[in-house]
C-alpha cells in the first residue's frame, strides 16, 4: 500500500490511485490463517469433541454394520473400506464451522475490523478459507495415524496425497461455510445451517456406502455433490495400497462415473480445485456486497 | 495542491478558518447528503477540518451524527456530495482513505479470544504496517494508553473502559493522519470516559493527528477545539466551545455582600450594569465574567463575600439551536441498549 502514484485530473486536485500490492495482501491473508490457528488452539473441546464423532463412526458402525456385511475371503475388511470416508468425515464439521464462525465475528463486532482494513475482501476469506483448511486437516491427522488399525498400511506417499485431499476436502467445507455466513445474520440459527447443509454431503458422497448399484435417484445426489469428489480419490489411494483383487474393487471402489465415462482421478481433484475456487469466489462476492 | 476557496456564507454559518497549518484539511466535505430511501439521514453537509485539531461532533440520536462519520470513513456512500480525508476522496480512494484513519466504533470490534497484543498485531498486519518497528509502535500505543502491562491477557478479561482503550491504541496503531471516534464513551462510567479524554488529549503529545469524535455528553464537547452541532441531517452551529457559547449568552455574575442595595446601586453608576436579586445574590449578566471580577474588586466600595461566575453552558448553546436541552436526549438515552438501538436506526 505504499506505492502511490500521483495522477493530475483536470490540473485541479492530485488525485492519488492506489497501486494493488500483492506482498500487503499476502501479510493480510497470513494473519487471518494466523488467528484461525490461534484460536483453534485455545480451544480444547472442540478439537476433542470434534474428534469423537469419525471414531465412533469408524470403530462403532465400522465394525457393527461390518459383521452384518461380512466378509468374503480375498475382500477388505468393511472398516479398512470405510477408512477414507471416515478421514473425509472428520474435517467436514471442524472445517464448515471455521467458516460459519464469520457469524460470530459479525455478532461481536470482528467482521468490521477485518472489512474496513485497506486490504481486499478476497485476501480476508481467502485466509479464513486456508485456516479453517489448515485447522480441519491438523486435526484429520489423529485419524489418519489409525490407518494401522483398520488394516491399511502407513505408506508415505500415500499419506501425503490423503493429507492433500484432505486439505482440499476441508477448504470446499470451510468455504460452504463463509457463504452460508454472509447469509446467516443470527448465531442461534448458524450451527443448525451447517448440519443442514453438512450432513447431507457427508451421506451423499460415498464416504459410508459405496457408489456401485445405487439407485437412480441416488447416483443423480452423489454425482451432484461436491464432496464426492474429495473422498473418491481418498478411497480411490487407499485402494492402490491394499492387495484385493479386481472384482473387490470393482465392487467397492467403482470410482465416478458421468454416463459410461469414468472420471480419473486427476480430474476429479481438478473438479475439487474447481470448486474451491468458486466457493471462495461466492463468498468474496456475497461479503462484499452486503457488508 | 489548489484549494478551491469555499463561501462560507452560502451554509449561513460563521466563517472559521482552519487554526493549524493552513495546509489542506484533514477533513473536508462539501454537500454531503444520504437518503434512505424516504428518509434524508444527511441533508447537506460542510465541514473543514484543520490538520491537528480535536474536531467533536455532538447531536443527540438519531441526528446523523453516524452517517456522516460512516460517509467520512468511506463505510457508506453518500447520496450526493463530496468529501475528502487526509486528502484522498473516500467515494473514490477508498483503500488509501481506509490507509490513513483510524477508527474507533460505538461498538467493540475486538476479538476478545485474542490477547490484547495480539489485537494489534492482527490489525498491523492487516494494515500494512511496516514489520521493522511494528514491535516498538505496539509497546509505545499500549504503554500510551495504560495497558503495556496487560498485554499478554485474553481481552476477555478487560474491563470496558481498558477494552475502548485498547481500541484506541489499535486506532492508532498505522499512524493514521485522522482518528475517527464514534462515541468513544458511550456506556462507560464517568471516571472511565474522563480517563479516555485525557488519554486523547495526550495523544496530540506524541502523534501529528486530527481528532474527529461524535458525541452526545456535552461536558466532553468542551475538550475539542472546535465543535459542531447537528440536528435532524443539518449542522446548525460550528464554533470553537468558547465562542458557541459567548454567542448564546453572557455570562452570569453573583455576588453575596455586605449590603446588597448598595452594591446593586454601585453596579448601575460604576459600571453601568443593570444588577438584581436572584436566588437571594446579587446577579448581574457580563459578556466576560472572569475579566469583570478584578475590576469589581477595585471599583466596588461594598465589601464582597463571595463571588460565582457561571458561564453559559453547551447545553445552553444546544437548547438556543435544537429546541430541546440535552439533558432530554440522554435521560432518554441512559439505557444503553436503547441507544445502541436508536444510533444504529440513525444510521
Amino acid at each position: 500500500m505504499s506505492e502511490v502514484t500521483d495522477i493530475v485530473d483536470d490540473m485541479i486536485a492530485p488525485v492519488r490511485v492506489l497501486v494493488f500490492d500483492p506482498r500487503h495482501e499476502a501479510r493480510a491473508a497470513a494473519v487471518v490463517w494466523q488467528r484461525e490457528l490461534i484460536r483453534f488452539g485455545k480451544d480444547r473441546t472442540r478439537m476433542l469433541a470434534s474428534l469423537v464423532q469419525p471414531v465412533l463412526f469408524l470403530f462403532v458402525l465400522g465394525v457393527g454394520l461390518g459383521s452384518l456385511v461380512g466378509q468374503a475371503p480375498g475382500t477388505v475388511r468393511f472398516t479398512t473400506f470405510l477408512f477414507p470416508g471416515v478421514l473425509a468425515m472428520s474435517v467436514l464439521f471442524t472445517a464448515a464451522f471455521s467458516g460459519i464462525s464469520m457469524v460470530w465475528d459479525r455478532e461481536f463486532g470482528f467482521l468490521r475490523e477485518m472489512l474496513i482494513a485497506p486490504v481486499s475482501t478476497t485476501a480476508i476469506l481467502t485466509g479464513k478459507c486456508f485456516g479453517g483448511a489448515t485447522v480441519a486437516t491438523a486435526q484429520s491427522l489423529v485419524m489418519l495415524a489409525l490407518a494401522g488399525v483398520v488394516g491399511v498400511p502407513y505408506a508415505p506417499i500415500m499419506m501425503l496425497q490423503l493429507v492433500g485431499l484432505l486439505f482440499l476436502a476441508s477448504f470446499i467445507c470451510t468455504a460452504m461455510g463463509l457463504v452460508l455466513a454472509a447469509r446467516i445474520k443470527q448465531v442461534q440459527s448458524a450451527m443448525p445451517m451447517v448440519q443442514l447443509i453438512i450432513t447431507p454431503m457427508m451421506f451423499l458422497s460415498g464416504a459410508l456406502f459405496p457408489l456401485s448399484g445405487l439407485p437412480g435417484w441416488l447416483t443423480v445426489l452423489t454425482h451432484i455433490n461436491p464432496m464426492t469428489y474429495a473422498v473418491e480419490p481418498m478411497r480411490a489411494i487407499v485402494f492402490d495400497n491394499l492387495a484385493v483383487d479386481a472384482a473387490t474393487r470393482a465392487r467397492l471402489d467403482p470410482g465416478i462415473s458421468w454416463g459410461g465415462w469414468t472420471v480419473p482421478v486427476a480430474v476429479q481433484v481438478a473438479i475439487v480445485i474447481g470448486i474451491c475456487l468458486a466457493l471462495l469466489g461466492i463468498a468474496v462476492g456475497r461479503f462484499a456486497r452486503t457488508e | 495542491m489548489t484549494e478551491i476557496s469555499i463561501d462560507q456564507t452560502q451554509t449561513g454559518l460563521p466563517t472559521v478558518q482552519p487554526t493549524a497549518g493552513g495546509g489542506p484539511s484533514a477533513v473536508r466535505a462539501r454537500g454531503l447528503v444520504k437518503r434512505y430511501g424516504q428518509i434524508e439521514a444527511v441533508r447537506g453537509i460542510d465541514l473543514d477540518v484543520a490538520p491537528g485539531e480535536t474536531f467533536g461532533f455532538l447531536g443527540p440520536n438519531g441526528a446523523g451524527k453516524s452517517t456522516t462519520i460512516n460517509i467520512l470513513c468511506t463505510l457508506v456512500e453518500a447520496t450526493s456530495g463530496s468529501a475528502q480525508v487526509a486528502g484522498f476522496d473516500v467515494a473514490r480512494e477508498r483503500a488509501a482513505v481506509r490507509r490513513h484513519i483510524g477508527l474507533v466504533f460505538q461498538e467493540p470490534t475486538l476479538d476478545s479470544y485474542l490477547t490484547g497484543e495480539q489485537n494489534l498485531r492482527f490489525h498491523g498486519e492487516l494494515y500494512g504496517v511496516a514489520r521493522a518497528g511494528a514491535a516498538a509502535r505496539r509497546e509505545q500505543v499500549l504503554r500510551m494508553v495504560g495497558l503495556w502491562e496487560r498485554r499478554g491477557d485474553v481481552v476477555q478479561k478487560y474491563s470496558g473502559g481498558m477494552r475502548r482503550r485498547l481500541e484506541i491504541a489499535r486506532g492508532l496503531l498505522h499512524s493514521p493522519k485522522v482518528l475517527f471516534l464514534d462515541e468513544p464513551t458511550i456506556g462507560l462510567d464517568p471516571q472511565t470516559r474522563a480517563s479516555i479524554w485525557s488519554y486523547l488529549a495526550d495523544l496530540h503529545r506524541t502523534e501529528e493527528i486530527t481528532v474527529f469524535v461524535t458525541t452526545h455528553y456535552m461536558d466532553e464537547a468542551e475538550h475539542c477545539d472546535r465543535i459542531a452541532i447537528m440536528n435532524d441531517g443539518r449542522i446548525v452551529a460550528m464554533d470553537t466551545p468558547a465562542r458557541l457559547k459567548a454567542q448564546v449568552g453572557q455570562d452570569r455574575v453573583q455576588l453575596t455582600t455586605a449590603d446588597d442595595e448598595a452594591s446593586i446601586i454601585g453596579l448601575r453608576e460604576r459600571f453601568g450594569l443593570a444588577a438584581a436579586m436572584h436566588e437571594g445574590k446579587v446577579t448581574v449578566s457580563v459578556p466576560d465574567g472572569a475579566a469583570f471580577i478584578p475590576e469589581l474588586f477595585t471599583h466596588l466600595s461594598v465589601p464582597i463575600r463571595s463571588v460565582t461566575v457561571q458561564r453559559p453552558t453547551l447545553d445552553d448553546v444546544f437548547l438556543a439551536h435544537t429546541g430541546s436541552t440535552i439533558r432530554d436526549v440522554e435521560s432518554a438515552g441512559s439505557d444503553s441498549s436503547v441507544l445502541a438501538a436508536l444510533a444504529r436506526w440513525g444510521r
